[in-house]
């Protein structure tokens, strides 16, 4: 029932915008069809559960020619319960910053200055002053820096009335150029050996920044699936404008999407301080590339309304488990940007075709 | 969106209290950028201090020296600005007249023409690009100003009047010599030796002559990189580079890692896999590898330099050139054309003497 919700939604957008004539009537055709004759199998196709079983599909490929390419069963690289974990760890923190951006494209919005965010807030929690503080310190410092970020870009985004595009662009140069301001350019170690301690640890043999991943992605998903701010995250980023002649507050819940994701921008400075032990004004560089990326591959769409949190995690480890496979065997890193671009086109392309398929047939 | 654009209530009382409470806590948080950190002592400048009034060090003509270099986004590079300044400062006949640092280049031609038409009476430049940067240096030359080409090299001899440099090939020469030594001591043989190479940014002309003459010197010795993946000179990048290369090396003798500013991940990321059958070399000489291998209770144990102290020389010659004098010790009444510094290896039985010349990343 939500599903056909959200494809009206999307046709109304579509023709508000005034696409040319032939296309609008082939929305309005497809979208009847939608309605009357789709077929079990179509919908199944089209349902969030077979696209992310067929993301997981792509997943395993990927493992097999991981394991295939890294040495006898006996003593493979890739298959190795500590390569897992690595993978995973790896995975980790672009991983939580991947969360936090489904909610924002979801929302119809991006954030391009998530990296910059996550350097700003892992200098300003390895501050001399801020570890007078403790760990505890450090861990609030970074979360607050990285919310007040997110509500600095919501605020320009839902009440400046900024393109998104635009607003969290200068949040990336600025928030980059404040992380330089403050540290000098210089790399501020984690002196408390506590906050290592704690971050580094590895409960049941497994890394805590694995469980701290583990865990956004799931309050994730009961936000996205089960609360009416969930609800009103598809609605908006479907049609916002009906979604406000429906009584929701755009603007309000706009500015929330951004400040979540700074959130969990803040928690992804806490295990980038963890995992590298310094705050630095060059971390995060790149996130918000990957980040993107792998929401997109997850089956996010980019005009926003539709999305899942399982397809964001394993588009996530997709990523990790290609760079893993590309360092375990020694291939330059030219040749994982290639990949990379070329698993992004494909995962695009596969899913516009089911997409496609499911309207047409 | 018309409609909003109309609605006054945007921006409440609500708005307004939650406003004075992201401002409240941005005042809290400003506590916490304070850098300052009284118990460190502070570093010991790059240079020795001026001998006593006498020979070339006597004040001489007046004369005024820009220097432009590229944005100190790296420890290596703030270190070269730093060094240049503080030597600039010891003088009284030098005024100093530095450009802000950019990776621009355009930016960092019109500085340069800037300086040319300001009548400097000698320039220090360490370009971002020396080819981008040749006919900038012609410029100058040809207007009479002595050039000094810092490091990155102009694409012709026209372009400089003298050019100092490190050796890139060199240090990996100094690396691989360093580690051939002690595997042989250790009795480990060409055939069963495991060795890793953490390089830099791989495009970079600097980081294939490094890998280069390090390959070259194993070589000679009977050894060879077995391992070697990609950083990019950043804290992260070193992190995620090393934790990826000991998952596909399961065993290692010893590893050199170019860069001492990305080497903070590295020697992070070995520490939380539990490794140590291994012992590093590090690269370009920061204080931290100088206080690490001093210590002797890491596995960093030597590192290679390519010292920043050779700003604080590229002052000195400008003001040997601005007074027509020769080099001290040398028999020629004019400075060279070109000086390409020695890269050293420093280990524990040294590293007293190198300490002062470790910049802070």
């Amino acid at each position: 029932m939500s599903e056909h919700t959200e494809h009206r939604l999307g046709a109304a957008d579509a023709i508000s915008e005034a696409p040319p004539a032939d296309e609008t009537s082939r929305v309005e055709r497809a979208a009847a069809q939608t309605d009357e004759t789709a077929s079990w199998l179509t919908r199944t196709m089209n349902s969030p559960g077979m696209r992310n079983a067929a993301l997981v599909l792509v997943l395993l490929f990927i493992c097999v020619i991981g394991i295939l390419t890294t040495g006898d069963l006996g003593e493979n690289l890739f298959a190795r319960k500590s390569n897992i974990l690595t993978i995973l760890r790896l995975g980790a923190t672009t991983g939580v910053v991947s969360i936090g951006m489904t909610f924002v494209i979801i929302g119809g919005g991006i954030d391009l200055s998530v990296g910059a965010i996550v350097a700003l807030a892992s200098v300003w929690a390895t501050t001399v002053a801020t570890q007078d503080y403790g760990p505890a310190g450090i861990v609030l410092t970074a979360v607050a820096v990285g919310t007040a970020a997110g509500v600095i870009n919501g605020v320009l985004v839902a009440y400046g009335r900024m393109a998104p595009f635009i607003a969290t662009l200068a949040m990336l140069v600025s928030a980059r150029g404040l992380a330089e301001e403050m540290s000098g350019r210089k790399t501020q170690t984690v002196t408390r050996q506590g906050f290592n301690d704690f971050f580094q640890a590895e409960p049941f043999g497994i890394p805590a920044l694995v469980i701290m991943f583990a865990v956004v992605a799931l309050i994730g998903w009961l936000i996205l699936n089960r609360t009416t701010f969930g609800r009103r995250t598809f609605a908006i980023g479907g049609n916002s404008e009906a979604a406000r002649l429906a009584g929701i507050n755009v603007k309000r819940h706009t500015l929330l999407l951004y400040a979540l994701l700074g959130f969990c921008c803040g928690i992804a400075a806490v295990m980038i301080l963890a995992r590298t032990t310094t705050g630095t004004s060059t971390h995060g560089l790149g996130y918000e590339l990957d980040a993107i990326a792998a929401v997109v591959i997850g089956g996010t769409i980019l005009s926003g309304g539709r999305g899942t949190i399982a397809g964001t995690v394993i588009g996530v480890l997709i990523f990790a488990a290609v760079n893993n496979i590309f360092a375990l065997n020694n291939y330059t890193t030219s040749k994982q940007a290639i990949a990379k671009g070329l698993i992004i086109v494909a995962a695009v392309l596969f899913q516009q075709r089911i997409n496609r398929n499911s309207r047409s047939t | 969106m018309s409609k909003e654009e109309m609605n006054p209530s945007g921006f409440g009382r609500r708005g307004f209290l939650l406003g004075a409470g992201a401002v409240g806590a941005g005042a809290v948080l400003a506590g916490c950028t304070s850098n300052d950190d009284k118990k460190d002592a502070k570093p010991a400048a790059a240079t020795n201090a001026a001998a006593p009034a006498a020979g070339n060090e006597a004040e001489g003509k007046k004369f005024t020296l820009g220097f432009s270099a590229p944005a100190a986004d790296h420890g290596w590079i703030a270190a070269i600005t730093n060094n240049a300044k503080d030597t600039a400062g010891k003088y009284k006949d030098i005024t100093f007249k530095a450009t802000e640092g950019t990776n621009d280049l355009n930016l960092q031609i019109s500085q340069v023409e800037t300086l040319i038409n300001d009548k400097v009476g000698v320039l220090v430049i360490l370009p971002h690009d020396g080819k981008a940067l040749t006919a900038i240096g012609r410029k100058a030359m040809d207007a009479g100003i002595p050039v000094i080409n810092l490091d990155r090299i102009f694409d012709s001899p026209l372009a400089y009047r003298t050019h100092i440099a490190g050796d890139n090939y060199g240090m990996g020469v100094a690396a691989g010599n360093y580690v051939a030594k002690v595997l042989k001591e250790k009795g480990v043989s060409g055939a069963d030796a495991k060795i890793g190479e953490i390089a830099g940014i791989p495009s970079l002309p600097l980081t294939v002559d490094r890998s280069k003459g390090f390959a070259d010197a194993l070589g000679a010795s009977g050894y060879k990189v077995t391992n070697s993946v990609p950083a990019a000179f950043t804290v992260e990048s070193g992190s995620t580079a090393a934790t990826q290369m000991l998952q596909a090396a399961p065993k290692l003798n010893a590893i050199w890692n170019h860069d001492d500013d990305q080497g903070v991940g590295v020697l992070a990321a070995i520490k939380q896999a539990n490794r140590s059958e291994f012992f590093m070399v590090g690269g370009a000489g920061s204080r931290d590898a100088m206080d690490l291998i001093k210590a002797d209770n890491s596995v960093l144990k030597a590192t290679v330099t390519y010292s920043p102290s050779m700003a604080s020389s590229a002052i000195k010659l400008a003001r040997l050139l601005a007074n027509g004098h020769g080099m001290g010790d040398l028999v020629e009444k004019d400075v060279p054309k070109i000086i390409i510094l020695s890269s050293a290896t420093i280990t524990k039985d040294n590293v007293d003497s190198y300490l002062d010349t470790g910049f802070k990343s």
